[in-house]
């Protein structure tokens, strides 16, 4: 019920977000979606792709520092309050979110929220529990 | 102005027979109570009866860095510790630090020169003397401090740091004379005209623990209102007092009648021909605790003989031109690329490869560590990366003594090198090069 994620580290410089995206499109590696967060120095890139193992095969070749983690993408109604009721469950079952991002689906209507935490089994049954529909990884790329 | 007139001024040949008398002395001594040189005098056939000149000093082998070292911390001390008074150090290329003693009759001594360098400054009695070296294990604030008490003036012991502070003091108790080392002068320069401070008594400066080039010493001059002086020392050889110049600034004079200097070649160990420009090699004559032959400083300099319009026979050397190793000085402190190596060895998660980035921001040294991030386990969080990085900056604090900012790259970012490696970017842009 989780999906591969790249993290990959960048170096705060310019050109540096170029040449990553540069070798995943020589790859044919489609992004589904992706988040950056940077600090002075450097930033980690994060991305859902069409084929995360080639991507991260293809990166490591390129010399840079990968890491394929598991992630949840939870479906959620694109409507005022939808985030906020998600998070508010998870909390109230002490699952502490380290970061997310999100992306809008092609099917109108739709929010696919990423989501990292420390047990994805349990965030998963709760979430399965309470009528949320996690997307699987065979299904990420007909969104 | 003189503090050891006699010697200080002294013919040169009357010196040459003093030091020759001396010389033959420390060698019989470092032979019969120091078993590193009585094994190193031996298999080189070197007694004080072979010494008939002072030239014959080249048969002596020479002492490194590394001797002392691997002697660590007290097994070339010529003395039993009940003798010891004190004992310094001075960062070590592995951790261990380089550990100098003093008996009473040494520290004495040293009081002596740093005294005589002071007085050839233009320092006096009347003079209240703020050091801004840190205290501890660095021969340069207790050095200077207990030279300048010898001296009779009023010494203010407030070590290095809190600006704000020291400028108060100097405000307030009326400092003249400011013991630190360039760098810092000319950042307190620049603090206090950022504060609007014009009512100083600041008069001459003692700066050591780098080097000073001529505009610093300008800058530090117009903003401190002050005459600034350069001394050098060592602590394998004393600690400050081994040399410092006079007011005619022409050079630094030696305390030749206890540090027999030499210049030698680098790398063919060869002495030089008088006035040749080459590698600083240094004998104590004297010292009872730690005596040293032929120690190799790694200092480029030259030395002139001729008498100084001061009157000092002593001879000058040239202000420090570069250094026959890797070492560098970032705020005074001793850096040897090895010890960040050895700083960074084990640490997971990090490439061999590192490089150094020393700047001036302010006027003062900053020192950059850049390290190669190898492998993603810590990509998840932030704060694990952080951590990294602070292990990373405090390792090399408890090795160097000194902050540095830890930066992580990308792998293979860093300039590879074939043969030696150049692993330091100094942009300071005013390290003079040994060009002899």
């Amino acid at each position: 019920m989780t999906v591969k994620q790249l993290s990959i580290f960048v170096e705060n410089k310019p050109g540096r977000l170029a040449r990553v995206t540069d070798i995943l499109a020589k790859g044919g590696i489609d992004i589904r979606a992706l988040s950056v967060a940077d600090t002075t120095d450097y930033g980690i890139l994060r991305l859902i792709v069409s084929d995360p193992i080639k991507a991260c095969e293809l990166l490591k070749g390129a010399e840079y520092t990968v890491k394929l983690t598991d992630v949840i993408v939870v479906e959620l109604e694109d409507e005022v309050g939808a985030l906020a009721r998600m998070l508010a469950l998870l909390d109230s079952h002490g699952i502490s979110v380290e970061y997310l991002y999100a992306f809008i689906g092609r099917d109108k209507g739709k929010a696919y929220i990423i989501i990292r935490v420390e047990d994805n089994i349990k965030a998963v049954d709760i979430l399965s529990g309470n009528g949320y529909s996690v997307t699987k990884e065979e299904e990420i790329y007909k969104i | 102005m003189y503090w050891q007139k006699d010697i200080e001024t002294m013919k040169r040949s009357d010196l040459e027979r003093l030091q020759l008398e001396r010389l033959r002395y420390i060698v019989d001594y470092c032979y019969n109570n120091v078993p590193f040189y009585h094994e190193r005098l031996k298999k080189a056939g070197v007694t004080a009866d072979k010494i008939k000149t002072l030239k014959d000093i080249e048969y002596i082998p020479y002492t490194t860095k590394d001797d002392i070292r691997e002697n660590y911390p007290f097994n070339m001390f010529a003395v039993p510790m009940r003798k010891v008074a004190r004992v310094h150090a001075s960062s070590g290329t592995t951790g261990k630090p380089t550990v100098v003693g003093y008996t009473k009759n040494d520290l004495d001594m040293w009081a002596d020169t740093v005294a005589r360098i002071c007085v050839a400054a233009g320092a006096t009695e009347d003079d209240i003397a703020q050091i801004s070296f840190g205290y501890g294990l660095f021969t340069g604030a207790l050095g200077l401090h207990y030279g300048l008490e010898k001296l009779g003036a009023c010494v203010v012991p407030v070590s290095s740091g809190n600006t704000q502070k020291q400028i108060m003091l100097m405000r307030d108790f009326g400092t003249t004379l400011l013991i630190s080392t360039p760098s810092y002068a000319l950042y307190l320069g620049e603090v206090i005209k950022e504060m609007g401070i014009d009512d100083l008594k600041l008069r001459v400066g003692l700066f050591g623990g780098e080097g000073c080039s001529k505009d610093i010493r300008e800058q530090i001059e117009k903003t401190l209102g002050l005459f600034a002086t350069d001394n050098y020392g060592m602590s394998e050889i004393i600690g400050p007092g081994v040399s410092g110049e006079c007011q005619q600034r022409c050079g630094l004079h030696i305390n030749e009648d206890h540090f027999l200097p030499e210049i030698i070649d680098s790398e063919t160990g060869q002495v030089k021909e008088r006035g040749e420009c080459g590698e600083l090699v240094v004998t104590t004559l004297t010292k009872e605790a730690f005596p040293v032959l032929r120690y190799r400083t790694r200092d480029i300099t030259k030395l002139d003989y001729d008498t100084c319009k001061c009157g000092r026979t002593l001879v000058r050397m040239a202000k420090v031109m570069g250094r026959s190793d890797d070492m560098l000085i970032i705020k005074g402190v001793n850096v040897f690329p090895s010890q960040i190596e050895s700083a960074l060895e084990g640490v997971s998660h990090i490439g061999p490869h590192y490089q150094l980035v020393v700047r001036r921001v302010n006027a003062r040294d900053t020192l950059e560590v850049k390290v190669e991030l190898v492998d993603g386990e810590l990509l998840e969080k932030f704060s694990e990366l952080e951590q990294l990085a602070n292990m990373i900056r405090n390792r090399l604090h408890s090795i160097l003594g000194l902050d540095a900012k830890v930066t992580l790259v990308e792998p293979k970012s860093l300039e590879r090198f074939e043969g030696k490696a150049k692993r330091v970017l100094d942009l300071r842009g005013e390290n003079p090069k040994s060009e002899c």
